[in-house]
């Protein structure tokens, strides 16, 4: 399975959103209603699906699906 | 001046049935709602039964996110807060939201969530603790969901007394409208710890049936057989609302409180004190609350949890505080067909409590054949449902911690 996909599968299930929605630009608090609690939770999803370790450094910077797709892509992930 | 309070709404989620109908019309048949645990490996637990919730479907309730993030006394007070806003046909308008408010209590709150975070410590490190862990716990976070789901801006609120939080909510709310505090109040008990830890930590204090292989006799209230209470989950919920409010939008009222007492034993962490002298006193000051003489109540819904100490001592403090009242005084307990919901029962309970005084039927105390003798003559409604006018109920509920609170709940007459 591609990377977007998965990654987009993940957001779709832990935030209750439509694939629709999901487009790449799509910020996570002003387009997918996430809050503070629901985009740690999801970082710890992505943690647990793709086996690496998001700083809370890094997690600051992660506003959009196309940030956490770059920033899988920077740790490996493929 | 104190305001009078009506009743205007109820619902419930009880092992007996998943709506006040339907667990009404089971209490009243006498059918047990305790079966075998199912919610998880019970096989090295010494006592193997409870009163689960069966065939509810939380997804009318909350939404896929909602349901994995919620602990399940979340979801079943969302739930019975749904059935009693629709009963009371009630919603808040923003000109009314500072003036509703919401009590709900729970005995402790997301323990089953507590269990499962440990095991991801143990099973990962402290890294995978989920960030909803902490508002999945908190007992409050019934009210707290409820509030905001209703938007009710008013009182806020979550009594945490043991088996008894449920009257606290119920009657705290009560006394809310009655000092004009608010003018409507959702209120009741919810709880949801059929989990491991809940029922290894009651058989460690040898408080739990252990009638595995009869679960629909194990609660059995008064009974000289009984062998300890049955845990269970549940919630029961009502609408609270000043008389006027309520008669000025034209309401459907079940029932007026009459009377609210609270005492503390002061004795024993869980042990209730010889004769009951807490409870004594708190239906004394329920019924002076009530500005009642003993005389005036025709039916006790009682703790009567089936634990050996409880019901002998609170049928002790029945016949001290009734005299001889008690052989007109129909005296049951419901907790025979539902199990122990601990911070639900007091909802729960209420809820019956006005279903009696709304159709004129005493539910029985079932699994009665041999009463305790040390229980002492007290008509405790054996086995099956009794027609009588209930024009007064008296409702009971003692937790651990030496907390006891008493309700009175009368026929409304305007």
């Amino acid at each position: 399975m591609a990377l977007e996909t998965k990654v987009i599968e993940i957001i779709m299930e832990q935030l209750g959103v439509t694939r629709e929605e999901c487009v790449p630009e799509a910020s996570f608090v002003d387009d997918l209603g996430a809050d503070s609690l629901d985009i740690v939770e999801l970082i710890m999803e992505m943690e647990e699906n793709f086996g690496i370790q998001i700083s809370d450094d890094e997690l600051d910077k992660i506003r959009t699906i196309q940030d956490v797709i770059d920033f899988l892509k920077t740790k490996g992930v493929k | 001046m104190k305001r009078r309070v009506l009743i205007t709404g109820l619902g419930a989620l009880t092992p007996v049935g998943n709506s006040v109908g339907e667990a009404w019309e089971g209490v009243c048949s006498g059918r047990s709602g305790i079966g075998p645990i199912t919610r998880f490996d019970c096989s090295a637990h010494e006592t193997k039964i409870a009163g689960e919730i069966k065939n509810f479907d939380p997804l009318v309730h909350v939404n896929k996110k909602e349901l994995r993030r919620y602990d399940d006394f979340i979801v079943y007070a969302l739930a019975a807060a749904d059935m009693t806003m629709e009963d009371a046909a009630l919603s808040i308008g923003t000109d009314q939201a500072e003036r509703a408010g919401v009590i709900i209590g729970s005995a402790i709150g997301g323990l089953h969530t507590l269990e499962k975070e440990k095991e991801n410590i143990l099973r990962a490190g402290p890294r995978k603790i989920s960030p909803f862990a902490i508002p999945a716990a908190l007992a409050n976070l019934a009210a707290g969901h409820v509030s905001i789901r209703y938007h009710l801006k008013g009182p806020i609120n979550c009594p945490v007394t043991a088996c008894a939080s449920g009257t606290y909510a119920i009657g705290d709310a009560f006394r809310m409208i009655a000092w004009d505090y608010a003018d409507v109040m959702v209120a009741g008990g919810v709880e949801a710890v059929v989990c491991p830890l809940a029922i290894g930590a009651f058989n460690a204090m040898r408080a739990l049936s252990k009638r595995n292989d009869d679960p629909e006799r194990a609660s059995r209230p008064f009974d000289t057989d009984r062998d300890g209470f049955v845990l269970s989950e549940g919630c029961g919920l009502l609408i609270l609302e000043e008389y006027h409010h309520a008669l000025n939008r034209g309401a459907k009222v079940y029932a007026e409180i009459a009377g609210y007492g609270i005492t503390s034993d002061a004795f024993h962490m869980a042990a209730p004190p010889p004769g009951h002298e807490g409870a004594v006193r708190c239906m004394t000051a329920a019924l002076r609350d009530a500005a009642m003489l003993p005389e005036e109540i025709d039916y006790v819904n009682a703790h009567g949890t089936s634990t050996p100490l409880n019901d002998i001592y609170e049928a002790e403090a029945i016949r001290t505080v009734f005299g001889d009242h008690v052989s007109r005084l129909l005296v049951s307990s419901t907790k025979s067909m539902t199990g122990h919901m601990l911070g639900g029962a007091g909802g729960v309970e209420a809820v019956f409590s006005v279903k009696a005084i709304e159709e004129g039927i005493v539910p029985p105390t079932i699994n009665l054949h041999h009463p305790d003798p040390a229980a002492g003559a007290l008509d405790f409604v054996p086995n099956i449902a009794r027609k009588k006018d209930v024009r007064t109920v008296m409702s009971n509920t003692f937790g651990f911690g030496g907390a006891n609170a008493v309700l009175i709940l009368k026929k409304f007459e305007p």
